[in-house]
């Protein structure tokens, strides 16, 4: 770590860890609260010789980024809940066509225009299930801008190394607060550079036949193979298919590939998770609400803990049977009505000790929401 | 090369209709890069949805099939990204008027360097027939069962009120012609739009009355005349065809790359 | 030190949410403590209710959002009958007598002082009003030091304002020690 010290939002940081990672390419659309990155991008990404667009919309945002970064540049565009679902049919294309890109959704109350300066983490599900059809997605998120940064960078280390779309869910609490971050030295976190075929000029190049590991060296678009790239089931030429075992073959590689390496993806903290006999399980901004509660009760001599989670989807499940399952029960913080809870119910054997705490009225979730809660649970009423 | 040297024969045979005008599109296209004498790894095919949009398969270039109506935007990040590639974007008259409406004025307004050949058959092939943008007052489609009421677009004006800088139509039956307005259409720098009077037999034709293929390319003949002619004085109805714009204004790429150089000497 | 919260509240144009943002970079940045620093965004660019929370400790700060003031600043009427009761007991309302009359008694140090006018009468730019109410705050709670200020000030306003900004912030923090 350098000894600069600097006092941002986080959506700043989100802009100084992005261009970090080697960020090249950013179109996006103004949508409060996420509008800082496209403002400090416009000015950030010429300086070093990159390129930022406004589009005319979300949509055309969404495209531009995947257009660009199939010629080899890392791309990112940033939103907030309307933007999300008007890129969902492009973030599909993504992942078919194994273009890797970095999509930020800073979150606001919702459904529809909803509650635009106001604070949510109602996309969890959008995010996992937004675009149509089968798939898998990686999406990450944080709660203080040391891992805002970190987990930025982490989006696109993911989005190369899989070839895939990566979600980063912030919300507007953790977007337009401001707090101090150390800037990483370069070089401090690895970064994932894409990977590149080896295969000759001349020889016949499959540009959608995977390694071994799952993983896809491609050609950047404009270079010496020509090859077609398409929305459709395609072949290991990228040729449209329709046979069976193609869309069998290219369906599961699409899902395994993220699936089969959850423990690779999984990124988590966790605090006084030992010996704690109620665990709050929380992510994002509603973290730091949990933590403050652990940390006061701890203080108290309360066996409280607190997991919290990094990499949403794939859900680390695993991680969370087995880091909770002594704790008689369970809490679930999230501004939602309950969408990590869901996930939480099914990972673990007793559903039944899984509670909610939340908030849903566009304010922020505070630790005596939470306190109040945990009486419930505890008997002792409110 | 020959004619078959630009072609994937792997992706053959293609799905057009017998009679269908994509495939001379198709063929001119081919042939205006052969006189142009581009190399194939020079030039990026860009395409969204439709029986159109399935050109950029057929082609051996670097070819990007994406989604209904956002060719253009897809493009514009490809072309941000290589400025020196050259990018060709085929599409018809629903996938760039109607669904991807917004992309196309927005694209002529920024003059990005792209060349947009849009084959105009007026209606929604691929899906069987239904009413597009360009079908007009009056004509029939699977979704106009009773006549249709949406008045139709003119792409050219369009294209020209949103700021292309190079803006042509010409038209199936004019095949010697229309190569060489491709031709100056890609080798323009800028925004260029090249509107192709395209016949759909299957249904646009057939719900409408039109009689076969060729009965349609004949009425291109009739019913077309080069722009500024005196026969269009005497009967409006006639549709023009040629080069209506060919302006140099500032291209989008360039002018960003103004922007960089700014930007590295501000600090 | 214990933690502090504070919340600057105003109206849009007055520059709280800029002096929340420089007393929470100054300490951050130049004094070593942990600060968060957080508004309320209305949909307005200018006017409307503005309001900004800073909290600052020597510990990690979770939470980031103020519910109960030790410090509250309020620079118009509206946002002083909006937030006057949720000051914590025992701390401190800085009110200017030019915008607030404070018409109740709280449980807390209610201090009146006369910013505006010293701004207007001293330095004639009400642009700066905002850093004269700093150097009056701290000058009344030594939050931090007027150097860790003028050091952010430095870095943010043009060199051709900072002068009248270094005046203000003197002169906030001579209203300050007159009321003592």
């Amino acid at each position: 770590m350098s000894n600069k010290t600097l006092f941002l939002q986080g959506n700043a940081v989100c802009v100084e860890a992005a261009l970090y990672a080697g960020l090249d390419f950013f179109a996006g659309y103004p949508i409060t609260p996420s509008t800082e990155i496209a403002e400090l991008l416009s000015l950030k990404l010429p300086r070093k010789g990159g390129k930022f667009i406004q589009m005319e919309d979300e949509i055309a945002s969404m495209c531009a980024i995947i257009g660009a970064s199939l010629t080899g540049l890392k791309s990112m565009t940033a939103t907030s809940g309307p933007g999300f679902s008007l890129k969902q049919e492009a973030i599909g294309y993504a992942v078919m066509t194994e273009i890797p890109c970095v999509i930020v959704n800073v979150q606001r109350g919702g459904p529809s225009t909803g509650l635009p300066t106001s604070p949510s983490q109602g996309d969890v599900m959008q995010a996992r299930w937004g675009t149509h059809g089968d798939h898998s997605i990686i999406t990450l998120t944080a709660s203080n801008h040391q891992d805002v940064f970190a987990m930025t960078v982490e989006a696109f280390n993911l989005a190369e190394t899989y070839r895939t779309p990566v979600i980063l869910l912030f919300d507007e609490v953790i977007g337009h607060m401001r707090e101090k971050l150390q800037m990483p030295d370069p070089e401090d976190i690895p970064l994932v550079e894409r990977l590149w075929t080896s295969v000759k000029e001349g020889t016949d190049f499959h540009p959608y036949l995977p390694r071994e590991d799952g993983r896809l060296p491609m050609s950047d678009f404009g270079g010496i193979h020509r090859y077609n790239v398409t929305g459709l089931i395609h072949d290991m030429w990228g040729f449209p298919s329709n046979k069976p075992d193609v869309a069998h073959g290219l369906m599961h590689h699409l899902v395994d590939k993220i699936e089969n390496r959850v423990h690779e993806i999984t990124r988590y903290k966790e605090f006084f998770l030992d010996d704690a006999e109620c665990i709050l399980i929380s992510y994002g901004s509603a973290a730091r609400s949990a933590l403050h509660v652990v940390e006061s009760r701890r203080a108290r001599g309360e066996a409280l803990g607190l997991l919290e989670l990094q990499t949403l989807w794939p859900f680390p499940a695993e991680v969370v049977r087995k880091r909770c399952a002594h704790a008689k029960y369970l809490l679930v913080v999230e501004l939602n009505m309950g969408q990590i809870l869901q996930e939480v119910k099914k990972a673990v054997m007793d559903p039944e000790k899984v509670f909610l705490s939340n908030k849903i009225d566009g304010t922020f979730i505070t630790p005596t929401d939470i306190r109040n809660v945990l009486r419930l649970i505890q008997g002792k009423g409110v | 090369m020959a004619i078959r040297d630009y072609i994937r024969e792997r992706f053959m045979p293609h799905i057009w209709c017998p009679g269908c005008g994509h495939g001379i599109v198709m063929n001119n296209l081919i042939r205006a890069v052969e006189n142009l004498e581009l190399r194939k790894r020079d030039i990026v095919m860009v395409s969204g949805i439709g029986c159109s949009a399935r050109i950029s398969g057929y082609l051996d270039f670097h070819t990007l099939h994406t989604l209904h109506g956002r060719a253009l935007a897809f493009a514009t990040g490809v072309k941000m990204a290589r400025p020196e590639l050259r990018i060709l974007v085929p599409m018809g008259d629903g996938d760039a008027t109607a669904i991807g409406g917004n992309h196309f004025i927005h694209a002529a307004r920024r003059n990005i360097d792209l060349t947009a050949v849009i084959m105009n058959n007026r209606i929604y092939g691929m899906t069987g027939g239904q009413y597009s943008p360009l079908s007009g007052r009056g004509k029939a489609a699977t979704t106009a069962p009773l006549g249709n009421i949406d008045q139709a677009f003119d792409i050219a004006d369009l294209a020209m009120s949103a700021g292309a800088s190079f803006v042509a139509r010409t038209t199936t039956y004019h095949a010697v012609s229309m190569i060489k307005i491709l031709e100056k259409a890609i080798m323009h720098k800028g925004f260029s739009v090249v509107e192709i009077l395209t016949q759909c037999p299957t249904y646009f034709g057939r719900k409408n009355r039109l009689g076969s293929a060729v009965d349609m390319m004949k009425a291109y003949k009739t019913g077309t005349t080069p722009v500024g002619s005196e026969a269009k004085k005497e009967d409006p109805e006639l549709i023009e065809r040629g080069i209506f714009v060919e302006e140099d204004r500032p291209e989008y790429c360039t002018e960003y790359e103004n922007i960089i150089k700014k930007a590295m000497g501000v600090h | 030190m214990a933690r502090t919260r504070i919340i600057f509240s105003g109206s849009g144009g007055q520059g709280v949410i800029t002096a929340s943002i420089i007393l929470a970079e100054a300490a951050a940045l130049h004094e070593g403590q942990n600060a968060v620093q957080a508004q309320s965004y209305g949909p307005e660019a200018r006017g409307g209710a503005t309001r900004a929370d800073v909290i600052l400790s020597d510990e990690e700060i979770r939470f980031p959002k103020v519910t109960q003031p030790n410090i509250l600043i309020c620079l118009t009427q509206e946002a002083y009958n909006k937030f006057s009761w949720i000051i914590r007991p025992g701390g401190l309302l800085l009110t200017d007598s030019h915008f607030v009359i404070q018409e109740r008694k709280v449980d807390a140090r209610q201090v009146e002082m006369g910013m505006y006018k010293a701004v207007m009468q001293e330095i004639g730019r009400p642009i700066v009003f905002n850093i004269c109410m700093l150097g009056t705050l701290i000058g009344l709670t030594r939050l931090v030091r007027p150097e860790s200020i003028m050091e952010v000030l430095e870095e943010r306003v043009p060199g051709d304002f900072l002068d009248m900004n270094r005046q203000a912030l003197e002169l906030g923090l001579s209203v300050a020690s007159s009321s003592a």
